[in-house]
This record gives structure tokens, C-alpha cells and sequence, in this order.
């Protein structure tokens, strides 16, 4: 502590995440505050009303301006659609940060710290590729929606670990090679996980693997694989890292997670900030936050960490 | 059909007062119905004749007055009180639910139950009866109907009219008050319509009828209350007096001295 | 004396038949088109699955047909349900409240939400567009910030015990579809059978009609949201039996999924007219379709498409049918 303060009076940065209450975004939250706490920094927040919800995040991008922010970060909703808002952000001089998710293009914000999502696919495809052993894959995806590039990037990554065909990282169509026989959507959400899962077994009751955009999705996916009878024999995966599907992979439910670093992101974003307010260089680029494979039982040739450090760096209730 | 020669008083009111600010609706109206008579209530506008109405039906208390029935004194304060003591009204727009059947709209907040423990505890209508019922309340009064299943949407305006008499002629036990029956009909249609009223007297019913249609009036009234300034000015006997007398005294272009003793009712 | 014309018929004959078995045929022409397009869909598993999956719509629609047919309009009915599911979770599994008890606790936390809706609709007279939008909002911030955006886990057995199942043959049903039916039933019944039913018709379809012959109309507007709140929380306890766990975030899309549902199967936005039966069949319908979409690999943007244009033909039969007569 007992950081030089930069200004007479604290500079101020913004955070806007893309909802209030996920766990993912309170963890984010936290982080940043703890990193404008330790650089002199003050810190104000905002968010959009639900996923998906632009215009509230323009306004909180506004309504930061207004309250003289230097540098603002955001985790956006709408990769296209905030686009015009930033730009003008930036035309006044205001540094934009884009945690998490990326805008479309890419540079329309400075900078870009966030978890590689191909790379997290390419790693629990590896681990369900090595769990599964010597079965014939028959693999069902519960993806995010269509055309939605984070949800693209996983899933294609997932499959490009597991060694079958996959569009590259800047597609944003999913993937679908023969030993994928079943897709469905979940929007994220843990009932229809549920929903895409039983009507999946229905089409292919010897589905071996699951691959889920996240663990929500996951938990409802589990749930019908034991109401059918079925949870024993499959490799369930899933992105993320939040401490109740720690909790999940710790009971056997998930097999493996790719756990993601909302803090991380948080303080590297501050910590640019910081670093442009003092010397006034922009930060620019992608930079990759990093992710890590989160299993109970680790396989051969696939390097994994354990239950408690999964534990250890979860977001969420621990 | 002659008009209720007899003095029996179904209903009667003397000194109605209603007041709205300085406006005075009603200055001191009386009113007298007789038993089985149709008659007419007519005045220009702000003559009363709706504030009269309104009182004699429960839908607004007078500030000072007294109304009777059959002879005793009677304060509504709501029009279910004036229903409750046997007088039912036919609204200017027919309080009919359309996409509701005949039957249905016919015992609309009167529903008849099933017998005993299929109606007390399971509360189930007896639809059957009530069609039953409605087909005779409708025979009584000459109504052919297809089908008392049929919504009250299908039917036209005058069938629509119908149905409405009807349902105040099968449940009113000494009046019925109908407000513009005729305002909305082609010709076909009123003569449906006055003949029904006319067979609503003939059942032993008196009707009170607000109309601005003369020739309407001056064919099926027994009497005519003239209405004007808040007062009852005359009650005419239409077989005796003009139309063109009729609507002077109603604007004041005549006085009721000026007309002959045996137009007076 | 003339001789009284007999009523004759004015309605647009064919389209109004086709509105009241409209939603039937659909139902059934969608089932045969999958039935054609998958060997899987047509097998007692898949239809048992396709009943569980609308079970909690299907009951919320329930509520949303009664309170659709005083021509009001629920958006709340989801967060409402979603809010009912969380108490009665947390009640359950952080509080350690017996589950019986939590479960009369959370449908009530549902029915005070009803009863709030039926209140500012007649008591202050708001419309129930706006007022529910407002408790939609309100019953989302309040789940969130009671659950702390977290889902409640291990819950005791009991509590998800409707979500358990029974054999039919060489099918598995679960018990929730068959409260589900049992409701539907009921609410058909009384509906039908019962004056306070006619009533709430009578109410929708000419409110001063209504007053005029007796009906207190604000009664039966007030008795019909708080029964919808009733229905939701049961729907939040099939909810609950079904997935396993109190979500603060399930019941979003129900809001409007329970509004199609209702409108696919015939009843009118505009009040008086609709059976709840039909509610039953356009939640099917879209249940159908969903299950039938992913079964064949279809992306489920489709499904979405397709109940859009259900909807507005739903909507154009109804009104279209109601032309002819005057």
C-alpha cells in the first residue's frame, strides 16, 4: 500500500461489466477495486441490466465520461453494437479496455485482456480426447447461441483438442464433424441444458461425451444424464472455473473445466490504466489472461491442475 | 290492448329534487306508473328525464323525495337494490356479453345451480335448465331462436335488442325500464323490437320507455310523461293529442293549459 | 301481429371452426411431420420427455389463460415463479425449514405477488401491461439480491420428489406432468362448469355488461391474479423437482413463452374468449417443435422462427374468424 497517488485529487476509472450479480463479474469487480485501491486509482461501476443488454451499457459508458473518467473497462455485451459508443469515448481522449469479451473489430478498443476461449475448448477437448480412452466418440455439444463468438470459439477449440476437424479461431460457425451426433443450444442457462440433454439422449441414447459452454449448463446436462441412467459411462466438460462447478468436477459430476481469471483480466486492466494516466502510454494489443485445466482425475498426457487449486481460484460462492 | 284503466299504482314518486352545483336535474318531478302500462318518457335535452330514470332505477339517490312501489317507500342506493325489489333495465347498449351464448347472457349473475350436491359443493351450473328456461322465456314473448347455444354475436342488432328485453322481461317482477330501445334499428328491426314490448305489457309488466323517437312513441305508449326543466309538465293520452302538440309542450312552444282537458291523461 | 324472423347464423362459418381446433390440428401435423423426420420422436420416452420439458410452462399458462381472459396480461408470471422457487430452495437447504413448510412458504411469496398485481390493477386502476412489467422487474432484483445471483443446491429429497416418475408401461412419466394434467383439468371444470368461470368470461368480454347484471367485476379481476400467483408458485416447485436446484435465473423466458402459449392456443388477447385447454396444446406445441428441431439437428434459431409465424397465425385465425360475424 501507500501507492503515490497520481493526481491531486484520485483519477477515476470505470468498469462496465455485462451484468450486475453474475459471480463471474462480482469476482471482476472485486479484483478491479483491490487493484485501484493498491495504484491510487478510484473506481466506478456499472453494468447492463441482463446479457445482451447494450443500451444500458452505452448509458453507464456516458454517464462515466460525464463523471471524468480517464480510462474505462468494459466486458461487452454487444461486440458490434458498442462499437459507436467507444469510438466517441475514445475521440475525447478516454482510453477504452475490453475485458473478457471482444469487440468486433478487434482494435476498436485499446486494448483486449482476456481468456483465449479457443484455448480453453483446445484443452478440455484434449482431456475428454484422453478420458474417453479407446471408445468410438459420440459427442453432443450444448453450445452457447448461434453465431455468438465466444460461444463459436469453444466449441471449435473443444473439438480441435479432441483431433477432429475444426473451423479455425476466427470462425464464428460451429463445427460439426461426423462423431458430433447431437447439437443443442442453452443460452447459457442450466434448464435448457437440461432440455438440450434429454433431447439429445433421445436422438443418441449412447452419447459418451458432453461438451457445455459452461458450467450452468453443465449442471443441468448432468442431471439429465442421471435421470437417464447414463452419468457414469460419459466425460462431461465444461468452461469457466466458478467455484460451484469446482464444487461439481470435486463430486464427480463435471469430469473437467477450463477455469478463466476474471481478476486477472481486472488487474491487468487497471494496471494499464494506471500506467497511462502516469505516463500517458496507451496499452494495446490482446493479451491472454490465461486459463487452466481443472480436473479430479488427471489422464495421461493432458497437464491439469487440482480440485484445490481450482478452489483456491474460483469466482463465486466458495 | 287497452292501457291499465285501474288507479293501481306500481310505482309512484313525489317532489324528486337532484342538484349537480348550481344546475338543478330535477326541480320537485313527480311520476306515476300504473299496473301493465307502457309508458313513454319523453323531454328535450336537460329535461331530466335521464336524471329521473336514473333515480327511479337505482343508478343515483335524489337529494329529497320520495319514491314508492306498489304503494310502500323504497330508497335505492344501488341499482342491484332497485333490481333486488323487482325492477330490471334495459341499458342503451344492451349490457349483453357477445362472445357469450343466449342462455348464458339471459341468467348473467343469476345463474341457476345444479341440484344438490353437484351444485352446493361443486358449484356446477345447470346449463340444461337455464336453456331450457331461456327458450320458454323467449317463446313467451315471440322470439324464434335457432339455438340458445349460439353467441349473442351472431345474432343483428334488433335479435341483439331481443335478447335484452327479454332477459329484464323474465326476471322483473313489476317493471322494466327501457332506455332508446329503438335508437340504433332499421325499421324491420323496431317493429320487432315495440312488438316485443308490447307483448312485455301484455304479461302483466309495466314499461317505462325513454325514447326521442315520436312516431315510436305515439305508436305503442298508453301514456306519455312530458318532461321539461327538471319537472313533469303533463301526461298525455296519445290517442287524443298531436305529435306536433306533443313536441311544442315538450320545448315550450305550448303550455299545458293550453291543451285540451281530454288529452290529459 | 308479425311473425318474428328466426336468429339466423352470421359468423364466418369454416374459420371459426378452424380457430377452435386449429391449435389440435397443429399440434398433430407437427407430430406427424417429426414423426417422418425421426424414428426416435413418436417412442413413449421422447413424448414423456416432451411433457416434463413444457410441465412448468405449461402450468404457468394456466394462470396466464385466467388472467388473459379478463383481457388483462401477466409479464411477470416467470421472475414471479423463479422468485417462489428460490425462497422455497433456500428455505429448505440454508434454513433447514421443513420442506412442506417451505414449499407453502415460497407459493405464498407467489401468491402475495399475484395478489400485489391484482390490487394496483383494480384498486388503483392501473393496466395490467404496466403494473406487471413493473413486478417483473421487481420480482427479478429481489431474487437476485435474496439468492445473490447464486443457484441453492442440495436440496433434501422431498422437495424434488415430483420430479421422481412412475411406470406406464415401458415409459417412465414423472409425477409433475400428472399435477400438471390434474390442474389443467380442474381449472377446465370450473371454467366450464362453475358461474364464478362464466363470470371471468363474462368479465373479459364486456366488463360494463358484467357490472350491469350484478358481477363484481373487481372481485373476480383480483381473485384471478392471485390465483395466477398460486399457479406460479407450483410452477416453481415443478421447477424445482425438475432440475434439482432453486435457479435465480430460470423464468425469464417463461414470461413470454406462457404468452405464446396462451395465444397459440386460441384465447384472445383482447379477453372473454379462449379455453385453458388450449393453452395446454399451444405449450405442446412448442415443446414439439423444440424436441422435434433438435432430434433432427435443425438449429434451434428455427424453432424460434417458427413459433413467430405460429403465433401471428394463431392470432390472424382468431380475429380473422371473428370478421364475418357483426
Amino acid at each position: 500500500m501507500g501507492a503515490a497517488t497520481l493526481d491531486a485529487q484520485q483519477p477515476i476509472v470505470g468498469l462496465i461489466t455485462k451484468t450486475e450479480t453474475n459471480p463471474f463479474f462480482v469476482k471482476m469487480k472485486e479484483g478491479a477495486q483491490n487493484a485501484a485501491k493498491a495504484n491510487g486509482l478510484k473506481l466506478i461501476t456499472g453494468a447492463g441490466r441482463n446479457d445482451g443488454d447494450n443500451a444500458g451499457q452505452v448509458t453507464a459508458l456516458e454517464n462515466m465520461m460525464a463523471a471524468g473518467a480517464k480510462v474505462i473497462m468494459i466486458t461487452v455485451n454487444d461486440s458490434k453494437a458498442i462499437v459507436p459508443a467507444i469510438k466517441k469515448a475514445r475521440e475525447k481522449g478516454v482510453v477504452v479496455i475490453a475485458l473478457d469479451s471482444p469487440t468486433d473489430p478487434l482494435d476498436a478498443t485499446d486494448a483486449l485482456y482476456a481468456t483465449d476461449n479457443y484455448r480453453a475448448g483446445t484443452l478440455i477437448g484434449q482431456y475428454a480426447r484422453a478420458a474417453l480412452g479407446s471408445r468410438a466418440p459420440k459427442i453432443a455439444t450444448l453450445d452457447l447461441l448461434p453465431g455468438h463468438p465466444v460461444g463459436a470459439q469453444r466449441h471449435n477449440g473443444f473439438l480441435q483438442g479432441f483431433g477432429l476437424a475444426a473451423p479455425e479461431k476466427a470462425s464464428n460457425t460451429l463445427g460439426r464433424p461426423n462423431e458430433v451426433v447431437c447439437m443443442a443450444d442453452s443460452y447459457g442457462d442450466q434448464t435448457k441444458g437440461q432440455t438440450g440433454m434429454e433431447t439429445c439422449l433421445q436422438k443418441n441414447p449412447d452419447i459418451n461425451v458432453v461438451y457445455t459452454i459452461n458450467e450452468p449448463t453443465a449442471a443441468g446436462a448432468y442431471k439429465a444424464l442421471k435421470s437417464a441412467g447414463k452419468e457414469k459411462g460419459v466425460v462431461l466438460v465444461s468452461v469457466d472455473g466458478g467455484c460451484q462447478g469446482i464444487r461439481d468436477i470435486a463430486s464427480g459430476e463435471i469430469a473437467a473445466t477450463a477455469q478463466q481469471y476474471p481478476v486477472k483480466m481486472a488487474e491487468l486492466g487497471v494496471a494499464a490504466a494506471a500506467a497511462f494516466i502516469k505516463t500517458g502510454r496507451k496499452p494495446s494489443g490482446y493479451t491472454d489472461t490465461g486459463v487452466a485445466l481443472i480436473a479430479a482425475k488427471p489422464v495421461a498426457g493432458v497437464d491439469s491442475k487440482d480440485v484445490a487449486t481450482g478452489m483456491s481460484l474460483c469466482f463465486g460462492r466458495k | 290492448m287497452a292501457a291499465g284503466s285501474a288507479t293501481a299504482l306500481v310505482m309512484e314518486a313525489r317532489g324528486l329534487v337532484k342538484r349537480y352545483g348550481h344546475v338543478t336535474a330535477l326541480d320537485h318531478a313527480d311520476f306515476e306508473l300504473r299496473a301493465a302500462e307502457i309508458l313513454a318518457v319523453i323531454g328535450d335535452n336537460g329535461a331530466g328525464k335521464s336524471t329521473l330514470i336514473k333515480a327511479l332505477s337505482g343508478a343515483l339517490v335524489p337529494d329529497a323525495g320520495e319514491i314508492r312501489l306498489d304503494g310502500s317507500p323504497v330508497h335505492f342506493r344501488t341499482p342491484m337494490d332497485a333490481r333486488r325489489a323487482g325492477i330490471e333495465t334495459v341499458y342503451q347498449d344492451l349490457a349483453v356479453a357477445p362472445a357469450l351464448s343466449i342462455a348464458e347472457n339471459l341468467f348473467l349473475g343469476r345463474e341457476l345451480r345444479r341440484p344438490g350436491v353437484l351444485g352446493s359443493v361443486f358449484r356446477m351450473l345447470d346449463k340444461k335448465r337455464m336453456s331450457e328456461d331461456s327458450t320458454a322465456h323467449m317463446r313467451e314473448l315471440r322470439i324464434e331462436i335457432g339455438s340458445m347455444g349460439q353467441a349473442v354475436e351472431t345474432l343483428s342488432g334488433g335479435q341483439r335488442q331481443g335478447v335484452a328485453v327479454a332477459r329484464s322481461a323474465a326476471f322483473a317482477r313489476h317493471v322494466v325500464i327501457m332506455d332508446e330501445p329503438t335508437a340504433a334499428l332499421g325499421v324491420k328491426q323496431s317493429t320487432m323490437v315495440l312488438d316485443l314490448i308490447r307483448r312485455v305489457r301484455d304479461r302483466g309488466l309495466s314499461v317505462v320507455l325513454i325514447s326521442h323517437d315520436m312516431p315510436h312513441v305515439f305508436e305503442i305508449a298508453d301514456r306519455i310523461h312530458v318532461a321539461r326543466l327538471g319537472k313533469r309538465i303533463a301526461v298525455l293520452n296519445p290517442r287524443k293529442i298531436s305529435m306536433s302538440d306533443t313536441v311544442a309542450l315538450m320545448t315550450g312552444a305550448l303550455t299545458p293549459d293550453e291543451v285540451a282537458p281530454d288529452a290529459l291523461a | 301481429m308479425m311473425a318474428i324472423p328466426r336468429f339466423a347464423r352470421h359468423d364466418n362459418g369454416l374459420l371459426h371452426v378452424l380457430g377452435k381446433v386449429g391449435p389440435l390440428i397443429a399440434l398433430l401435423a407437427a407430430c406427424a411431420f417429426f414423426a417422418t423426420r425421426s424414428d426416435r420422436f413418436l417412442t413413449g420416452d421422447n413424448l414423456s420427455i416432451v411433457l416434463q420439458q413444457v410441465m412448468v410452462v405449461g402450468v404457468i399458462a394456466i394462470g396466464q389463460t385466467l388472467v388473459i381472459l379478463t383481457a388483462g396480461v401477466d409479464l411477470s408470471c416467470g421472475t414471479v415463479m423463479a422468485l417462489g422457487a428460490i425462497v422455497m430452495t433456500k428455505l429448505a437447504a440454508e434454513l433447514g425449514v421443513s420442506v412442506p413448510v417451505a414449499i407453502v412458504v415460497g407459493i405464498g411469496a407467489t401468491t402475495l405477488f399475484g395478489l400485489l398485481n391484482g390490487l394496483l390493477v383494480t384498486r388503483i386502476n392501473l393496466p395490467p401491461f404496466i403494473v406487471t412489467l413493473g413486478t417483473l422487474n421487481i420480482a427479478f432484483a429481489i431474487t437476485q439480491l435474496y439468492s445473490n445471483a447464486q443457484t441453492v443446491t442440495d436440496l433434501p429429497d422431498a422437495m424434488t420428489a415430483l420430479g421422481g416418475t412412475f411406470q406406464v408401461g415401458e415409459t417412465s412419466v414423472v409425477y409433475g406432468v400428472v399435477v400438471m394434467l390434474a390442474l389443467y383439468a380442474l381449472t377446465a371444470f370450473v371454467l366450464r362448469e362453475t358461474a364464478a368461470g362464466r363470470h371471468v368470461y363474462a368479465v373479459g368480454n364486456n366488463p360494463e355488461a358484467a357490472r350491469l347484471t350484478g358481477i363484481a367485476t373487481p372481485r373476480v379481476i383480483l381473485a384471478v391474479y392471485v390465483l395466477a400467483g398460486v399457479l406460479y408458485g407450483i410452477a416453481a416447485l415443478l421447477s424445482v423437482a425438475r432440475t434439482g436446484v432453486g435457479d435465480p435465473n430460470a423464468g425469464q423466458t417463461e414470461n413470454l413463452d406462457a404468452i405464446t402459449a396462451v395465444v397459440l392456443g386460441g384465447t384472445s388477447l383482447f379477453g372473454g374468449r379462449g379455453t385453458v385447454l388450449g393453452s395446454l396444446l399451444g405449450a405442446l406445441i412448442v415443446g414439439v417443435f423444440r424436441n422435434g428441431l433438435t432430434l433432427m439437428g435443425v438449429s434451434s434459431v428455427y424453432q424460434i422462427l417458427i413459433t413467430g409465424i405460429l403465433v401471428i397465425l394463431a392470432v390472424a385465425t382468431d380475429q380473422l374468424s371473428r370478421r364475418g360475424a357483426r
